[in-house]
Protein backbone atom coordinates (compact mmCIF):
# COMPACT_ATOMS: atom_id res chain seq x y z
CA UNK A 1 0.00 0.00 0.00
CA UNK A 2 1.51 3.49 -0.85
CA UNK A 3 0.25 6.60 0.50
CA UNK A 4 1.31 10.40 0.44
CA UNK A 5 4.28 11.14 2.49
CA UNK A 6 3.59 12.89 5.95
CA UNK A 7 3.42 16.60 4.98
CA UNK A 8 4.59 18.37 8.66
CA UNK A 9 4.14 21.86 7.10
CA UNK A 10 0.24 21.54 7.06
CA UNK A 11 -0.85 18.36 8.76
CA UNK A 12 -2.52 19.72 11.86
CA UNK A 13 -2.04 17.86 15.30
CA UNK A 14 -5.99 17.40 15.01
CA UNK A 15 -5.59 15.26 11.58
CA UNK A 16 -2.03 13.76 13.01
CA UNK A 17 -4.52 12.20 15.67
CA UNK A 18 -7.15 11.26 12.90
CA UNK A 19 -4.65 9.49 11.16
CA UNK A 20 -3.39 7.25 14.28
CA UNK A 21 -7.12 6.46 15.35
CA UNK A 22 -7.18 4.64 11.73
CA UNK A 23 -4.34 3.24 11.57
CA UNK A 24 -3.50 5.33 8.59
CA UNK A 25 -0.14 6.12 10.10
CA UNK A 26 1.66 4.45 12.81
CA UNK A 27 3.25 6.78 15.77
CA UNK A 28 6.58 5.81 14.60
CA UNK A 29 5.96 7.16 10.93
CA UNK A 30 4.30 10.03 12.44
CA UNK A 31 7.54 10.56 15.03
CA UNK A 32 10.36 9.79 11.89
CA UNK A 33 8.36 12.35 9.95
CA UNK A 34 9.13 15.12 12.31
CA UNK A 35 12.45 13.86 13.18
CA UNK A 36 13.14 14.14 9.03
CA UNK A 37 11.87 17.92 9.19
CA UNK A 38 13.79 18.29 12.48
CA UNK A 39 16.45 16.77 10.40
CA UNK A 40 16.55 19.16 7.38
CA UNK A 41 15.40 22.42 8.89
CA UNK A 42 16.58 22.69 12.92
CA UNK A 43 20.43 23.95 11.64
CA UNK A 44 18.83 26.89 9.82
CA UNK A 45 16.05 27.62 12.59
CA UNK A 46 17.58 26.46 16.26
CA UNK A 47 13.90 26.09 17.46
CA UNK A 48 15.52 23.18 20.00
CA UNK A 49 17.80 23.17 22.94
CA UNK A 50 17.93 19.28 23.20
CA UNK A 51 16.55 16.88 20.95
CA UNK A 52 14.80 13.30 21.73
CA UNK A 53 16.30 10.24 20.03
CA UNK A 54 13.58 8.03 21.19
CA UNK A 55 9.66 8.42 21.46
CA UNK A 56 8.52 8.03 24.85
CA UNK A 57 4.84 8.05 23.71
CA UNK A 58 2.51 6.18 21.12
CA UNK A 59 0.41 9.25 20.34
CA UNK A 60 0.96 12.67 18.58
CA UNK A 61 5.18 14.48 19.25
CA UNK A 62 5.16 17.29 20.78
CA UNK A 63 7.64 19.68 21.85
CA UNK A 64 8.05 21.49 24.93
CA UNK A 65 9.43 25.09 25.92
CA UNK A 66 12.82 24.52 28.20
CA UNK A 67 11.42 25.96 31.08
CA UNK A 68 9.53 22.76 31.18
CA UNK A 69 10.68 20.98 33.80
CA UNK A 70 11.17 16.73 32.09
CA UNK A 71 12.31 13.97 33.87
CA UNK A 72 15.42 12.45 32.74
CA UNK A 73 15.47 15.23 29.74
CA UNK A 74 17.85 18.08 29.89
CA UNK A 75 16.02 21.39 31.17
CA UNK A 76 18.68 24.33 30.84
CA UNK A 77 15.69 27.36 30.86
CA UNK A 78 18.02 28.86 27.81
CA UNK A 79 20.87 29.52 30.74
CA UNK A 80 24.36 28.82 30.82
CA UNK A 81 23.29 28.13 34.71
CA UNK A 82 21.50 25.53 34.70
CA UNK A 83 23.19 23.88 31.49
CA UNK A 84 23.39 19.85 31.98
CA UNK A 85 20.61 20.44 34.89
CA UNK A 86 18.75 17.10 34.28
CA UNK A 87 15.46 17.25 36.20
CA UNK A 88 14.33 13.90 38.29
CA UNK A 89 10.99 14.32 37.98
CA UNK A 90 8.45 15.60 35.93
CA UNK A 91 6.41 19.01 35.85
CA UNK A 92 2.56 18.33 35.81
CA UNK A 93 2.29 19.25 32.02
CA UNK A 94 5.12 16.63 31.09
CA UNK A 95 3.27 14.37 32.90
CA UNK A 96 0.04 14.99 31.67
CA UNK A 97 1.26 14.96 27.98
CA UNK A 98 2.73 11.83 28.55
CA UNK A 99 -0.05 10.43 29.81
CA UNK A 100 -1.99 11.55 26.93
CA UNK A 101 0.31 9.60 24.96
CA UNK A 102 2.20 12.54 23.19
CA UNK A 103 5.82 11.88 23.00
CA UNK A 104 8.29 14.51 23.38
CA UNK A 105 10.45 15.49 20.62
CA UNK A 106 12.40 17.72 22.27
CA UNK A 107 13.22 20.98 24.27
CA UNK A 108 12.51 24.45 22.63
CA UNK A 109 14.98 27.40 22.97
CA UNK A 110 13.72 30.67 24.56
CA UNK A 111 15.06 33.51 25.89
CA UNK A 112 16.85 33.05 28.95
CA UNK A 113 14.49 32.17 31.88
CA UNK A 114 11.98 33.20 29.42
CA UNK A 115 13.02 37.03 29.66
CA UNK A 116 12.59 38.61 26.61
CA UNK A 117 11.17 38.80 23.19
CA UNK A 118 13.13 37.39 20.12
CA UNK A 119 14.59 34.31 21.79
CA UNK A 120 18.33 37.04 21.37
CA UNK A 121 18.64 36.63 25.43
CA UNK A 122 19.13 32.47 24.70
CA UNK A 123 22.05 31.99 26.14
CA UNK A 124 22.59 28.99 23.07
CA UNK A 125 21.97 31.65 20.41
CA UNK A 126 18.68 32.77 18.77
CA UNK A 127 16.51 30.84 16.98
CA UNK A 128 14.76 32.02 13.17
CA UNK A 129 11.92 32.98 11.89
CA UNK A 130 10.70 30.22 9.12
CA UNK A 131 9.03 33.17 7.09
CA UNK A 132 12.32 34.89 7.33
CA UNK A 133 15.52 33.43 8.61
CA UNK A 134 17.18 37.02 8.89
CA UNK A 135 14.45 37.77 11.69
CA UNK A 136 13.11 36.55 15.01
CA UNK A 137 10.61 34.29 15.68
CA UNK A 138 9.86 36.59 18.58
CA UNK A 139 10.45 35.18 22.28
CA UNK A 140 10.59 34.19 24.76
CA UNK A 141 9.02 31.25 23.67
CA UNK A 142 10.12 32.09 19.98
CA UNK A 143 11.67 28.36 19.73
CA UNK A 144 8.14 26.39 20.19
CA UNK A 145 6.67 28.60 18.00
CA UNK A 146 9.54 28.23 14.86
CA UNK A 147 8.70 24.44 15.34
CA UNK A 148 5.37 24.79 14.89
CA UNK A 149 5.20 27.06 12.08
CA UNK A 150 8.50 24.89 10.36
CA UNK A 151 6.75 21.98 10.74
CA UNK A 152 9.28 20.97 13.21
CA UNK A 153 6.88 19.90 15.43
CA UNK A 154 2.61 19.50 15.17
CA UNK A 155 1.94 21.60 18.36
CA UNK A 156 4.01 22.56 21.49
CA UNK A 157 3.63 23.97 24.93
CA UNK A 158 5.34 27.61 25.93
CA UNK A 159 4.97 29.69 28.82
CA UNK A 160 3.98 32.99 29.11
CA UNK A 161 4.35 36.30 31.62
CA UNK A 162 3.79 39.18 29.40
CA UNK A 163 3.23 37.86 25.66
CA UNK A 164 5.75 35.11 25.75
CA UNK A 165 3.01 32.73 23.95
CA UNK A 166 0.85 35.49 21.98
CA UNK A 167 4.02 37.16 20.39
CA UNK A 168 5.40 34.59 18.99
CA UNK A 169 2.78 32.89 17.71
CA UNK A 170 1.62 36.54 16.04
CA UNK A 171 5.63 36.45 14.22
CA UNK A 172 4.94 33.15 13.01
CA UNK A 173 1.77 33.30 11.62
CA UNK A 174 0.13 30.46 14.16
CA UNK A 175 -2.04 29.99 17.20
CA UNK A 176 -1.10 30.53 21.14
CA UNK A 177 -3.06 30.69 23.80
CA UNK A 178 -2.16 32.41 27.57
CA UNK A 179 -4.99 30.45 29.59
CA UNK A 180 -6.61 32.33 32.30
CA UNK A 181 -3.61 32.59 35.29
CA UNK A 182 -4.15 29.35 37.66
CA UNK A 183 -6.17 27.20 34.78
CA UNK A 184 -2.57 25.42 33.95
CA UNK A 185 -0.20 24.15 36.48
CA UNK A 186 2.90 25.41 37.36
CA UNK A 187 4.54 22.84 39.27
CA UNK A 188 7.68 21.67 37.80
CA UNK A 189 8.03 24.75 35.68
CA UNK A 190 11.35 26.77 35.72
CA UNK A 191 9.66 29.93 37.55
CA UNK A 192 9.64 33.77 36.72
CA UNK A 193 7.03 35.77 37.73
CA UNK A 194 5.02 33.59 40.32
CA UNK A 195 2.01 35.70 39.86
CA UNK A 196 1.99 35.99 36.17
CA UNK A 197 3.58 32.56 34.91
CA UNK A 198 1.35 30.47 32.89
CA UNK A 199 1.87 27.23 30.76
CA UNK A 200 -0.05 27.27 27.64
CA UNK A 201 -0.55 25.81 23.91
CA UNK A 202 1.27 26.76 20.13
CA UNK A 203 -0.65 24.97 17.60
CA UNK A 204 -1.15 25.83 13.66
CA UNK A 205 -5.43 25.84 14.62
CA UNK A 206 -7.73 27.11 17.22
CA UNK A 207 -8.72 23.18 17.29
CA UNK A 208 -5.47 21.89 17.95
CA UNK A 209 -4.90 24.64 20.77
CA UNK A 210 -8.87 24.03 21.92
CA UNK A 211 -7.57 19.97 22.18
CA UNK A 212 -4.05 20.28 23.99
CA UNK A 213 -5.28 22.96 26.37
CA UNK A 214 -7.81 20.25 27.42
CA UNK A 215 -4.91 17.91 27.99
CA UNK A 216 -3.16 19.84 30.01
CA UNK A 217 -5.59 22.49 32.17
CA UNK A 218 -6.77 21.57 35.30
CA UNK A 219 -6.38 21.83 38.71
CA UNK A 220 -3.64 20.00 39.91
CA UNK A 221 -2.37 18.93 43.91
CA UNK A 222 0.88 20.22 43.75
CA UNK A 223 0.17 24.04 42.65
CA UNK A 224 -2.17 25.80 45.01
CA UNK A 225 -2.66 28.35 42.66
CA UNK A 226 -4.43 26.29 40.34
CA UNK A 227 -8.52 26.41 40.08
CA UNK A 228 -10.92 24.27 38.59
CA UNK A 229 -11.82 24.80 34.98
CA UNK A 230 -14.57 24.48 32.87
CA UNK A 231 -14.96 21.78 30.59
CA UNK A 232 -13.59 22.65 27.47
CA UNK A 233 -15.37 22.46 24.00
CA UNK A 234 -14.05 21.95 20.81
CA UNK A 235 -15.16 25.36 18.38
CA UNK A 236 -17.96 24.16 15.35
CA UNK A 237 -19.14 27.58 15.15
CA UNK A 238 -18.83 29.46 11.60
CA UNK A 239 -20.59 32.65 12.40
CA UNK A 240 -20.51 35.39 14.92
CA UNK A 241 -23.84 36.02 15.31
CA UNK A 242 -24.73 37.91 18.59
CA UNK A 243 -21.02 37.96 20.07
CA UNK A 244 -20.24 41.25 21.16
CA UNK A 245 -16.51 42.24 20.23
CA UNK A 246 -15.13 45.52 22.11
CA UNK A 247 -12.17 46.95 20.34
CA UNK A 248 -10.12 49.29 23.00
CA UNK A 249 -9.20 52.31 21.68
CA UNK A 250 -5.92 53.43 23.17
CA UNK A 251 -5.27 49.55 21.52
CA UNK A 252 -5.45 50.47 17.97
CA UNK A 253 -4.39 53.83 18.37
CA UNK A 254 -0.93 52.97 20.31
CA UNK A 255 1.93 54.61 19.00
CA UNK A 256 4.54 52.08 17.04
CA UNK A 257 1.62 50.15 15.40
CA UNK A 258 3.02 49.27 11.89
CA UNK A 259 0.59 50.76 9.00
CA UNK A 260 0.68 47.13 7.83
CA UNK A 261 -0.16 45.63 10.86
CA UNK A 262 -3.15 47.86 11.34
CA UNK A 263 -4.36 47.36 7.90
CA UNK A 264 -4.51 43.57 8.77
CA UNK A 265 -6.38 44.30 11.63
CA UNK A 266 -8.89 46.60 10.24
CA UNK A 267 -9.93 44.23 7.62
CA UNK A 268 -10.28 41.29 10.44
CA UNK A 269 -12.80 43.43 12.51
CA UNK A 270 -14.69 44.01 8.51
CA UNK A 271 -14.95 40.23 8.11
CA UNK A 272 -16.23 39.53 11.98
CA UNK A 273 -18.73 41.97 11.54
CA UNK A 274 -19.62 40.29 8.14
CA UNK A 275 -19.83 37.14 10.47
CA UNK A 276 -22.37 39.07 12.19
CA UNK A 277 -20.60 40.26 15.24
CA UNK A 278 -21.72 43.87 16.98
CA UNK A 279 -18.39 45.61 16.81
CA UNK A 280 -17.83 48.60 19.36
CA UNK A 281 -15.36 50.29 20.85
CA UNK A 282 -14.29 50.47 24.00
CA UNK A 283 -11.40 52.39 26.77
CA UNK A 284 -8.45 50.49 28.31
CA UNK A 285 -6.72 54.09 29.27
CA UNK A 286 -4.73 53.42 32.29
CA UNK A 287 -3.91 49.67 31.58
CA UNK A 288 -2.66 50.90 28.33
CA UNK A 289 -0.41 53.85 29.62
CA UNK A 290 0.68 52.25 32.55
CA UNK A 291 0.59 48.42 31.60
CA UNK A 292 3.82 48.28 30.86
CA UNK A 293 6.33 50.08 33.72
CA UNK A 294 3.38 47.81 35.86
CA UNK A 295 4.93 45.10 33.98
CA UNK A 296 8.51 45.98 34.48
CA UNK A 297 8.37 46.74 38.50
CA UNK A 298 6.31 43.44 38.93
CA UNK A 299 7.51 40.72 36.95
CA UNK A 300 11.66 41.82 37.71
CA UNK A 301 10.15 41.74 41.68
CA UNK A 302 9.35 38.43 41.81
CA UNK A 303 11.99 37.27 39.52
CA UNK A 304 14.75 38.65 42.22
CA UNK A 305 13.15 36.18 44.62
CA UNK A 306 12.75 33.70 41.96
CA UNK A 307 16.68 33.60 40.50
CA UNK A 308 17.76 34.10 44.31
CA UNK A 309 17.35 29.88 44.03
CA UNK A 310 20.50 29.60 41.75
CA UNK A 311 23.40 29.66 44.13
CA UNK A 312 25.44 26.78 42.80
CA UNK A 313 24.98 24.96 46.30
CA UNK A 314 22.24 22.07 45.43
CA UNK A 315 22.26 22.17 40.98
CA UNK A 316 23.46 24.12 38.23
CA UNK A 317 26.56 25.80 38.02
CA UNK A 318 29.49 26.17 41.03
CA UNK A 319 32.30 28.71 40.00
CA UNK A 320 35.18 27.36 41.65
CA UNK A 321 36.49 29.90 45.02
CA UNK A 322 37.75 29.20 48.21
CA UNK A 323 34.82 31.10 50.26
CA UNK A 324 30.94 30.52 50.23
CA UNK A 325 29.80 33.96 49.80
CA UNK A 326 32.41 34.30 46.78
CA UNK A 327 31.69 31.09 44.86
CA UNK A 328 27.66 32.14 45.14
CA UNK A 329 28.06 35.95 43.88
CA UNK A 330 30.98 34.11 41.18
CA UNK A 331 28.44 31.52 40.12
CA UNK A 332 25.10 34.02 39.30
CA UNK A 333 28.10 36.60 37.53
CA UNK A 334 29.39 33.61 35.27
CA UNK A 335 25.68 31.81 34.86
CA UNK A 336 23.40 34.15 34.52
CA UNK A 337 22.81 36.14 31.26
CA UNK A 338 22.69 40.37 30.76
CA UNK A 339 18.82 40.02 30.68
CA UNK A 340 18.17 37.90 34.02
CA UNK A 341 20.78 40.40 35.74
CA UNK A 342 19.06 43.28 34.66
CA UNK A 343 15.97 42.43 35.57
CA UNK A 344 17.33 40.59 39.22
CA UNK A 345 19.21 44.26 39.95
CA UNK A 346 15.62 46.16 38.70
CA UNK A 347 14.03 43.78 40.71
CA UNK A 348 15.97 43.62 44.13
CA UNK A 349 15.68 47.98 43.80
CA UNK A 350 12.33 48.03 43.24
CA UNK A 351 12.09 45.40 46.36
CA UNK A 352 14.65 47.04 48.63
CA UNK A 353 14.08 49.55 51.86
CA UNK A 354 12.76 52.75 51.08
CA UNK A 355 11.71 51.83 47.61
CA UNK A 356 9.35 49.35 48.18
CA UNK A 357 6.06 51.75 48.30
CA UNK A 358 6.66 53.92 45.49
CA UNK A 359 7.64 51.24 43.22
CA UNK A 360 6.85 47.55 44.44
CA UNK A 361 4.05 48.81 46.26
CA UNK A 362 2.33 51.04 43.25
CA UNK A 363 2.72 48.68 40.47
CA UNK A 364 0.41 46.34 42.41
CA UNK A 365 -1.92 49.32 42.81
CA UNK A 366 -1.78 49.83 39.55
CA UNK A 367 -2.61 46.20 38.40
CA UNK A 368 -5.91 46.76 41.00
CA UNK A 369 -6.94 49.21 38.20
CA UNK A 370 -5.86 47.26 35.14
CA UNK A 371 -8.36 44.50 36.44
CA UNK A 372 -11.14 47.27 37.18
CA UNK A 373 -10.78 48.58 33.35
CA UNK A 374 -11.14 45.02 32.01
CA UNK A 375 -13.65 43.96 34.51
CA UNK A 376 -15.86 47.27 33.01
CA UNK A 377 -15.15 46.19 29.42
CA UNK A 378 -16.17 42.84 29.68
CA UNK A 379 -19.80 44.44 31.28
CA UNK A 380 -20.82 45.20 27.35
CA UNK A 381 -18.49 42.74 25.98
CA UNK A 382 -17.68 39.33 25.51
CA UNK A 383 -14.09 39.67 24.10
CA UNK A 384 -11.98 42.32 23.42
CA UNK A 385 -9.87 42.55 20.41
CA UNK A 386 -6.29 44.44 19.06
CA UNK A 387 -3.22 43.19 16.90
CA UNK A 388 -1.05 41.07 19.04
CA UNK A 389 2.58 42.74 18.32
CA UNK A 390 2.55 45.95 17.17
CA UNK A 391 5.18 45.21 14.26
CA UNK A 392 5.74 41.96 12.18
CA UNK A 393 8.70 39.93 13.01
CA UNK A 394 11.81 42.23 12.58
CA UNK A 395 15.13 41.64 11.72
CA UNK A 396 18.24 40.04 14.30
CA UNK A 397 20.04 42.50 16.08
CA UNK A 398 17.36 45.47 15.34
CA UNK A 399 16.48 45.77 19.12
CA UNK A 400 19.38 43.85 21.00
CA UNK A 401 21.27 47.03 22.36
CA UNK A 402 18.10 48.91 23.51
CA UNK A 403 16.21 46.81 26.28
CA UNK A 404 13.26 49.42 26.32
CA UNK A 405 13.07 49.28 22.49
CA UNK A 406 12.47 45.51 22.88
CA UNK A 407 10.01 45.57 25.90
CA UNK A 408 7.84 47.75 24.03
CA UNK A 409 7.13 44.82 22.01
CA UNK A 410 4.68 43.58 24.92
CA UNK A 411 2.78 46.45 25.18
CA UNK A 412 -0.43 45.04 24.01
CA UNK A 413 -0.16 42.01 25.08
CA UNK A 414 0.92 42.64 28.70
CA UNK A 415 -2.29 44.74 30.14
CA UNK A 416 -4.19 41.63 30.07
CA UNK A 417 -1.71 39.35 31.72
CA UNK A 418 -1.00 41.61 34.46
CA UNK A 419 -5.31 40.93 35.03
CA UNK A 420 -4.75 37.27 34.87
CA UNK A 421 -6.72 37.37 31.58
CA UNK A 422 -6.96 34.62 28.76
CA UNK A 423 -5.76 35.59 25.22
CA UNK A 424 -5.69 33.91 21.95
CA UNK A 425 -3.45 34.94 19.37
CA UNK A 426 -4.75 33.78 15.40
CA UNK A 427 -2.67 34.46 12.48
CA UNK A 428 -4.87 37.07 10.44
CA UNK A 429 -3.00 38.57 7.50
CA UNK A 430 0.13 39.57 6.18
CA UNK A 431 2.49 42.82 6.25
CA UNK A 432 5.42 42.94 3.95
CA UNK A 433 5.07 39.29 3.07
CA UNK A 434 5.44 38.69 7.19
CA UNK A 435 2.31 37.25 9.35
CA UNK A 436 0.48 39.83 11.54
CA UNK A 437 -1.40 37.95 14.16
CA UNK A 438 -4.61 39.04 16.05
CA UNK A 439 -5.29 39.02 19.88
CA UNK A 440 -8.17 38.27 21.35
CA UNK A 441 -8.79 38.50 25.42
CA UNK A 442 -11.67 37.23 27.47
CA UNK A 443 -12.98 37.18 31.17
CA UNK A 444 -11.03 35.12 33.18
CA UNK A 445 -12.00 31.11 32.55
CA UNK A 446 -13.87 32.53 29.20
CA UNK A 447 -11.44 29.97 26.72
CA UNK A 448 -14.17 28.09 25.01
CA UNK A 449 -15.44 31.95 24.06
CA UNK A 450 -12.03 32.51 22.88
CA UNK A 451 -11.68 29.28 21.01
CA UNK A 452 -15.11 30.28 19.52
CA UNK A 453 -14.61 33.32 18.50
CA UNK A 454 -11.28 32.59 17.42
CA UNK A 455 -11.96 29.42 15.05
CA UNK A 456 -14.65 31.51 13.79
CA UNK A 457 -12.46 34.10 12.27
CA UNK A 458 -9.66 31.75 11.39
CA UNK A 459 -12.38 30.22 9.32
CA UNK A 460 -13.17 33.38 7.51
CA UNK A 461 -9.58 34.80 6.98
CA UNK A 462 -7.97 31.38 5.61
CA UNK A 463 -4.84 32.46 6.96
CA UNK A 464 -2.18 29.97 5.17
CA UNK A 465 0.06 28.91 8.06
CA UNK A 466 2.76 27.13 5.98
CA UNK A 467 5.70 29.81 5.14
CA UNK A 468 5.99 30.92 2.14
CA UNK A 469 9.47 30.46 1.47
CA UNK A 470 8.54 26.75 2.30
CA UNK A 471 5.77 26.00 -0.06
CA UNK B 1 16.18 59.32 37.63
CA UNK B 2 19.89 58.61 37.16
CA UNK B 3 21.10 56.21 39.92
CA UNK B 4 24.59 56.38 40.90
CA UNK B 5 27.63 53.61 40.65
CA UNK B 6 27.35 52.93 44.42
CA UNK B 7 23.71 52.09 44.26
CA UNK B 8 24.49 49.70 41.47
CA UNK B 9 27.23 48.13 43.60
CA UNK B 10 24.56 48.05 46.58
CA UNK B 11 21.80 46.69 44.73
CA UNK B 12 24.33 43.99 43.00
CA UNK B 13 25.26 42.95 46.73
CA UNK B 14 21.66 42.49 47.98
CA UNK B 15 21.42 40.46 44.86
CA UNK B 16 24.30 38.44 45.21
CA UNK B 17 25.95 39.33 42.11
CA UNK B 18 29.45 40.19 41.60
CA UNK B 19 29.52 42.45 38.89
CA UNK B 20 32.71 43.29 36.69
CA UNK B 21 33.57 47.16 36.11
CA UNK B 22 32.75 46.73 32.88
CA UNK B 23 28.96 45.58 34.05
CA UNK B 24 28.71 48.16 36.60
CA UNK B 25 28.81 50.90 34.17
CA UNK B 26 26.80 49.33 31.52
CA UNK B 27 23.81 48.36 33.81
CA UNK B 28 24.41 52.30 35.82
CA UNK B 29 23.01 53.04 32.15
CA UNK B 30 20.37 50.84 31.06
CA UNK B 31 18.74 50.54 34.74
CA UNK B 32 18.57 54.73 34.55
CA UNK B 33 16.17 54.24 31.70
CA UNK B 34 14.65 51.50 32.53
CA UNK B 35 13.68 53.28 35.99
CA UNK B 36 12.79 56.42 34.51
CA UNK B 37 10.14 54.47 32.28
CA UNK B 38 8.73 52.42 35.14
CA UNK B 39 8.57 55.39 37.36
CA UNK B 40 5.47 56.67 35.37
CA UNK B 41 3.59 54.72 37.95
CA UNK B 42 4.03 57.29 40.32
CA UNK B 43 2.28 59.65 38.28
CA UNK B 44 -1.33 57.89 39.48
CA UNK B 45 -2.73 58.92 42.85
CA UNK B 46 -3.59 55.59 44.38
CA UNK B 47 -4.00 55.76 48.05
CA UNK B 48 -6.70 54.44 47.88
CA UNK B 49 -6.84 51.26 45.48
CA UNK B 50 -5.97 48.42 47.41
CA UNK B 51 -3.13 46.29 45.88
CA UNK B 52 -3.63 42.94 43.71
CA UNK B 53 -0.96 40.28 44.63
CA UNK B 54 -2.63 37.66 43.18
CA UNK B 55 -5.07 37.74 40.02
CA UNK B 56 -7.57 35.26 40.92
CA UNK B 57 -9.61 35.83 44.67
CA UNK B 58 -8.88 31.94 45.86
CA UNK B 59 -8.62 31.97 49.49
CA UNK B 60 -7.49 29.26 52.51
CA UNK B 61 -6.20 26.68 49.25
CA UNK B 62 -6.09 23.03 51.25
CA UNK B 63 -4.86 19.54 50.35
CA UNK B 64 -5.71 16.36 52.25
CA UNK B 65 -2.63 15.61 54.64
CA UNK B 66 -1.38 12.05 53.35
CA UNK B 67 1.28 11.42 53.64
CA UNK B 68 3.20 10.35 50.67
CA UNK B 69 7.06 9.43 49.99
CA UNK B 70 9.52 12.13 49.10
CA UNK B 71 12.35 11.94 46.75
CA UNK B 72 15.04 9.19 47.16
CA UNK B 73 18.13 10.87 48.19
CA UNK B 74 20.18 9.82 45.18
CA UNK B 75 17.74 11.85 43.49
CA UNK B 76 18.11 15.02 45.46
CA UNK B 77 21.79 14.87 45.10
CA UNK B 78 21.82 13.76 41.22
CA UNK B 79 22.43 17.06 40.37
CA UNK B 80 24.59 18.27 43.07
CA UNK B 81 28.10 20.15 42.28
CA UNK B 82 29.33 18.37 45.14
CA UNK B 83 28.04 15.56 47.34
CA UNK B 84 29.70 14.59 50.70
CA UNK B 85 27.56 11.94 52.39
CA UNK B 86 24.01 13.48 52.55
CA UNK B 87 24.96 16.50 53.23
CA UNK B 88 25.00 19.24 49.72
CA UNK B 89 29.44 20.14 50.45
CA UNK B 90 29.93 23.72 49.75
CA UNK B 91 32.92 25.96 50.56
CA UNK B 92 33.57 27.19 53.95
CA UNK B 93 31.49 29.96 54.98
CA UNK B 94 33.56 31.90 57.35
CA UNK B 95 37.13 32.74 57.35
CA UNK B 96 39.94 30.32 56.80
CA UNK B 97 42.37 30.70 59.25
CA UNK B 98 45.49 29.16 58.44
CA UNK B 99 46.99 26.44 60.99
Amino acid sequence: MSRAPIDTLRLTAEEALGLLERKEVSARELWDAYRAAIDARDEELHCFLTHVDEPNGEGVPIALKDVIGTKGIETTAGSKILKGFVPVYDSTVARRCKDAGLATLGKTNTDEFAMGSSTENSAFGPSRNPWDPSRVPGGSGGGSAAAVAGGLAPWALGSDTGGSIKQPAALCGIVGLRPTYGTVSRYGIVAFASSLDQVGPTTKTVRDCALLYRIIAGRDPNDSTTADVPAVELPEREDLKGVRVGVPRQMVEAEGIEPGVRDAFERTLELARELGAEVGECELPLSVEYGLPCYYLVAPAEASSNLSRYDGVRYGLRAPDAGYHEMVMRTRDEGFGDEPKRRIMLGTYALSAGYYEAYYGQAQKVRTVIRREHADAFERFDVLVSPTSPTVAFELGAKTQDPLAMYANDLLTIPSCMAGLPGLNVPCGLSEGLPVGLQLIGPQFAENTLFAVGHALERAIGFDYVPKRLR
Amino acid sequence: MAITREQVLHVAKLAHLDLTVEEVDRFREQLSAILDAVSKVSELDLADVPPTSHPLELVNVWRDDEPSPSLPLDDVFANAPERDGDFFRVPPTGEVREP
